[in-house]
């Protein structure tokens, strides 16, 4: 009995993703093909790409509320590169090259100037990050005033609507995304550092591990991951919209992370957990719309199932 | 001893005056009649919700559904308001007053944390006024008098025609210019007069800042901490309500999707405002003047341009608030090792 009690405590998360798929399996119609699944995974991508660096963020005890807006920092930014907007091109692929690694390398270092606020001045993680959620997203906006960026550039757009294997090439970043991070939490000292900086900060400091260092690094990971994640929807799109890439991102991460079974107040993480926790939302969430409930009473059921995830967390600690 | 200390709160206060005096002189018409009404109109909302958050804040928590909460109430009292008046802000302050409800049942009920507590309610209140609307808006009816709530002036009748003249003096000015002031700034005034002495002079307000200032301390000394909890998501909830009424009201509409950041920009108020994020200090004029300050900003940025020196789009106010909001975190994070400092030395 006890023995159940501990699967169910591991792998609860998991049970619950295959136990709807079953029921998809036999409620929802042509749910078994392969359009469903590439739907649902390219719904998800981004997600859990966010949901990663958040993850990292959670783990130290911390909060990232400007992830939507550095989404859209660098989905803003990149089509100025690759459409020549900025600087003369020699080629396309130079183009692209900069659209890619200039944004990222910005928004990586917006990430980095949270960490710096929240170290050097200890500022709570909530308020620090708050300052780029309204800032950033303004910043976007100012420097494309706002308007909408439409491009056609099949080489730029591979990196989210390309197929490798038949999977989407976005599905792969993610996957890449989520494997290194995994690694990372549970095989690096850096991973160990990240916990016991969640657990305990001050024992981790008396034990010589730099709690500040630990924090500047995985505020700029949030920041890259967030990069990636914009640079895929404006990929998607084919077009840039400062206001709206990544809009109320903040909370689609945070939801999959708490979903996922990382305690929220630090010091437990699980990437895998966020990986299945975005699933399990995405999937309530089109099998409610698959059989024909309206999407606003998914939100609501959504509530529930974050209430719900978290206080099973709470009774397992109890 | 005894020498006047400059508290954040007063800072801002100052900074708030220094402003509005300096746009005053720089710009024609900025303390005028249409102006102010205008300014009064939008920031009464923002100024009720971050009230609420105030409180919420002061215990240690914080109350990311009040935007939603109010896009939901404005649905509702949209939908009342063909039956009148009271009807309509009674339907929504209720709805408010009911997710406080849950929000209170999930955090000191269900012990989940106030962050992730509020975060649901937050999804589920935009879902209901979704739902709720139909996904559309919903326009309000102009029969009854439930637009007064938003687009009234309440004394405007009892405004003498004399101060309009010109050279009434100081005091004929300043009754004008009091009585020109909207209805919802009037609702705004009346909560803030309230909160204010709820804070400072009743037993629950000390129970408020005590919760926040150590939840076991205060436990351990009998004081109800789950009931003071419990009333501030309530009080957090029911001004969202009102300001959700307050919108429908004035845009003639109830908004689903209205509320969007309101939240974070409540937040935004109360720390400009000088109140700690951990609990336990705040104050409520600082809110106010914390909400008039991130308000304002965008009127000068307005006024600005008009002027024809430089040409900033509406999207600069944004990043001007996030700087702003950078400046004051910085200072008060200057202040509290310096109070942490002194308190040492001692």
């Amino acid at each position: 009995m006890s023995d159940l009690v501990s699967i169910f405590r591991r792998y609860g998360v998991l049970i619950a993703l295959v136990l709807l798929i079953l029921l998809n399996f036999a409620i929802t119609p042509h749910f078994a093909t392969m359009q469903t699944l590439s739907v649902n995974l390219t719904q998800v991508c981004t997600i859990v790409i966010v949901g990663v660096g958040m993850t990292l963020v959670i783990a130290t005890g911390g909060i990232d509320l400007s992830v939507g807006a550095l989404m859209a920092i660098a989905g803003a930014m990149s089509p100025m590169f690759f459409t020549g907007q900025l600087i003369a091109i020699p080629n396309i692929y130079v183009g692209i090259a900069l659209g890619i690694v200039i944004p990222i390398i910005i928004a990586s270092l917006f990430g980095l100037f949270n960490g710096w606020l929240i170290t050097r001045f200890s500022i709570q993680p909530i308020v620090a990050t708050l300052v780029l959620f309204i800032a950033g997203r303004g910043i976007a906006q100012v420097s494309t005033n706002g308007d909408l960026q439409v491009f056609k550039v099949p080489e730029f757009q591979s990196i989210a609507i390309g197929r490798v294997l038949g999977v989407p090439f976005q599905v792969w970043i993610m996957v890449v995304v989520v494997g290194i991070a995994a690694f990372v939490l549970r095989r690096t000292v850096f991973g160990r550092q990240l916990l016991a900086v969640g657990g305990n900060e001050a024992a981790a400091r008396l034990s010589g591990i730099s709690v500040k260092r630990v924090k500047l690094i995985v505020y700029t990971v949030s920041g890259f991951c967030s990069a990636i994640a914009g640079l895929i929807v404006i990929a998607m799109n084919s077009a840039a919209d400062a206001n709206l890439i990544g809009l109320g991102m903040e909370l689609d991460a945070i939801a999959a992370v708490a979903v996922g079974g990382t305690l929220l107040n630090g010091g437990r993480a699980t990437i895998i957990g966020t990986l299945l926790g975005a699933l399990i939302i995405q999937l309530v969430r089109y099998t409610l719309l698959a059989n024909g409930v309206p999407d606003a009473a998914a939100l609501v059921v959504k509530a529930g199932l974050i209430v719900l995830a978290v206080w099973l967390q709470r009774q397992e600690r109890v | 001893m005894g020498r006047f200390k400059i508290t954040p709160s007063i800072a801002v206060v100052l900074v708030l005056v220094l402003l509005v005096s300096l746009a005053a002189m720089r710009y024609d018409g900025f303390l005028g009649t249409y102006n102010v009404q205008s300014v009064l109109r939008y920031i009464s909302m923002f100024s009720l919700v971050a009230l609420g958050m105030c409180f919420v804040i002061m215990t240690g928590g914080i109350d990311l559904s009040v935007g939603s909460v109010a896009a939901m109430c404005s649905v509702i009292s949209a939908l009342l308001s063909p039956y009148g008046l009271a009807p309509g802000l009674v339907g929504g302050v209720a709805a408010g007053c009911l997710a406080g409800v849950v929000n209170g049942i999930l955090i000191t009920q269900l012990r989940i944390l106030p962050f992730i507590a509020t975060l649901a309610t937050m999804l589920a209140a935009s879902g209901s006024g979704l739902l709720l609307a139909k996904n559309q808006s919903v326009s309000v009816s102009y029969d009854t008098y439930f637009t007064q709530l938003g687009q009234g002036d309440l004394f405007s009748f009892v405004r003498p025609e004399w101060v309009d003249a010109d050279g009434v003096g100081l005091f004929g000015s300043i009754l004008g210019f009091v009585l020109s002031f909207p209805t919802p700034a009037w609702i705004a005034i009346v909560a803030y007069v309230v909160g204010g002495v709820v804070i400072s002079h009743t037993s629950f307000g000390r129970h408020v800042l005590a919760v926040g200032g150590g939840t076991e301390a205060s436990r351990l000394m009998g004081l109800p901490v789950d009931r003071t909890i419990f009333s501030v998501y309530i009080i957090s909830g029911t001004l969202a309500g009102l300001a959700g009424v307050i919108l429908a009201a004035q845009f003639g509409a109830g908004q689903p999707i209205e509320g969007i950041g309101w939240e974070l920009f409540a937040i935004a108020s109360v720390v400009v405002g000088g109140t700690l994020l951990s609990g336990g200090k705040g104050s409520v004029v600082g809110t106010l003047a914390g909400a008039l300050l991130l308000g304002v900003i965008f009127t000068i940025l307005n006024f600005e341009n008009g002027m024809g020196w430089i040409s900033l789009s509406a999207y600069w106010q944004s990043v001007v608030r996030g700087v702003f909001l950078l400046v004051v975190v910085i200072l008060q994070s200057r202040l509290a090792r310096q109070d942490s400092d002194r308190m040492k030395a001692t």
